[in-house]
């Protein structure tokens, strides 16, 4: 443990190079995993107002209708379900197309009472409504599937073009951390060759190096967090400062700290160890 | 001790480095493996450390057969052999203290021991009052006792020495050849690998004389052997 803390210390200089690293390619790939959340998010909350409308049986009692909700939440793909009495629907209708005296008088009961329901998952869509369409006490549904369509690849898209970003990059950390853990390696074959002829272990000569490169890992997967936490606020602030974009819903920092704290922390401690680790083979055949 | 039996070392370029060497060095003798470039001097030093293994033949070292040790066995076979090399092969930015104890470190020593036994070592051959020195600062015989202390100090039962005195002017040379004598008679089995005819003249011990991977020569004329090829 001495050693791989005073390893930090006695070849400083590529200590440095390596946080640096890790910092940099950890602020790359937060920022950019949080941009896509947002991104998301946003989507999510889009396709929220996309609902589809499921109208209950005319002939069924409030009573009865109002049962139906059971039914409707048992079907998989339900994230929300809420019902509308005609009364509501009329009134919803009313402020919606018309002056309130065009409708004065009216009888509300040529109109269903209905659920609005808003979809978990967009793609599947078509399977939903036909699970939808089964239940007992539902006539009608109206419902667009162009929009869901639409709103489905979006988020498609966004998750796996995330995905795909946050992989490569990952990747390319790896590599560079890798390859400049193997430089401070190069600076120290001397003193592994050494440690080998005299008997050290395998493990023995791979701990400190291990110990420094999760230590290395660690500090910074700290700094970029703290420095992704500050960027991300600060462009928050510019952004909610923007009254043009006021309409845009970030989420803010806190709601990400736990998913955060583990991301960079999981990535700062993989790249540290695996890159020593790995990098530290090629010295140990003597 | 050290017994190698038809010890026959083939390279996988197809290089025979070794051709049927046979010989034994007893615990606490001391030798002098004597042989031009190529001989296959090197290779009989790797055999005895584990970094290679015989093509066919045996190989005994302190009790391991290098034919058929485990890899997680080598470790212990080094503990039980320290080496000198002709380039000192010391860490520049360690000081002499530091040099010594990083390879009781290296085996898991406690900190006690390595308080202990290091100036002991460092003594022994008279770089006590250096330790707080890099080795920069040191001369080249310096820097050879140096790196025979770091050999010395796991205790090992054989030392070997590769061209101990190829960087060194004469005196020194016979400086580190006398330590290497105290050292043996202090009861460590000593393979010296050399080149000069001086030093083993000085040093009336038996010569192993080697040539193009065979022995062409063993016992205290062995020089002869090698000269008259």
């Amino acid at each position: 443990m001495k050693e791989g803390i005073r390893g930090i210390f006695l070849h400083g200089f590529m200590s440095f190079a390596a946080i640096c690293v890790t910092v940099a390619c950890l602020l790359i790939v937060g920022s950019f995993a949080c941009l896509s959340y947002n991104l998301a998010v946003l989507v999510e909350d889009v396709n929220k107002t996309n609902e589809i409308l499921v109208y209950v049986d005319e002939n069924l009692s409030y009573q009865e209708a109002k049962s139906v909700h059971t039914l409707i939440n048992k079907v998989d793909n339900v994230h929300m379900a809420t019902f509308v009495h005609k009364d509501e629907a009329f009134e919803d209708f009313v402020e919606n197309y018309g002056e309130e005296n065009t409708f004065t008088g009216v009888d509300t009961n040529f109109l269903r009472h209905r659920y609005k329901v808003v979809l978990k998952d967009n793609s599947l869509f078509d399977q939903t409504i036909a699970d939808l369409e089964k239940l007992d006490g539902v006539v009608k549904i109206s419902a667009a599937r162009e929009l869901a369509e639409g709103f489905a690849f979006a988020r498609n898209a966004v998750r796996i073009v995330s995905l795909a970003f946050i992989g490569v990059l990952l990747v390319v950390s790896l590599l560079i951390i890798s390859n400049t853990v193997k430089l401070a390696m190069y600076d120290r074959r001397e003193e592994i060759a050494i440690m080998k002829m005299v008997g050290a272990s395998n493990g023995f000569i791979r701990l400190p190096y291990v110990i420094e490169g999760f230590t290395l890992g660690m500090i910074g997967a700290g700094v970029a967090f703290g420095l992704e936490w500050l960027l991300y606020d600060a462009l928050m602030g510019r952004l909610s400062a923007m009254n043009t974009l006021q309409l845009l819903n970030f989420v803010p920092f806190n709601q990400l700290l736990v998913p955060m704290i583990i991301t960079f922390f999981a990535a700062g401690l993989f790249v540290g160890v695996v890159g020593s680790w790995s990098s530290i083979r090629k010295f140990m055949n003597v | 001790m050290i017994e190698f039996t038809d010890v026959v070392k083939s390279y996988s370029v197809g290089t025979r480095a070794l051709k049927g060497v046979s010989m034994q060095i007893e615990d606490g003798e001391f030798a002098f493996l004597v042989g031009p470039s190529g001989s296959g001097k090197s290779t009989i030093i790797k055999l005895i450390t584990g970094e290679l293994k015989p093509t066919s033949g045996t190989v005994h070292v302190n009790g391991y057969s290098l034919e058929r040790i485990r890899k997680r066995e080598i470790p212990y076979l080094r503990r039980t052999v320290g080496i000198v090399f002709q380039d000192f092969r010391l860490i520049q930015n360690k000081t002499v203290y530091e040099n010594v104890a990083f390879v009781m470190r290296a085996i898991g020593a406690k900190e006690q021991e390595i308080r202990e036994r290091v100036p002991y070592v460092l003594q022994l051959v008279g770089l006590d009052t250096k330790s707080r020195r890099h080795p920069g600062e040191l001369s080249g015989g310096e820097q050879q006792r140096l790196a025979i202390a770091r050999a010395l100090v796991n205790n090992p039962s054989t030392i070997i020495a590769d061209e101990p005195t190829g960087n060194l002017d004469p005196v020194m040379s016979l400086e580190i050849m006398s330590l290497l004598m105290e050292i043996n008679n202090l009861g460590t089995t000593m393979l010296v690998v050399t080149h000069e005819k001086d030093l083993v003249e000085r040093f009336p011990k038996r010569v192993i004389a080697i040539d193009d991977g065979l022995i062409i020569g063993d016992g205290m004329d062995g020089y002869y052997h090698y000269e008259s090829k």
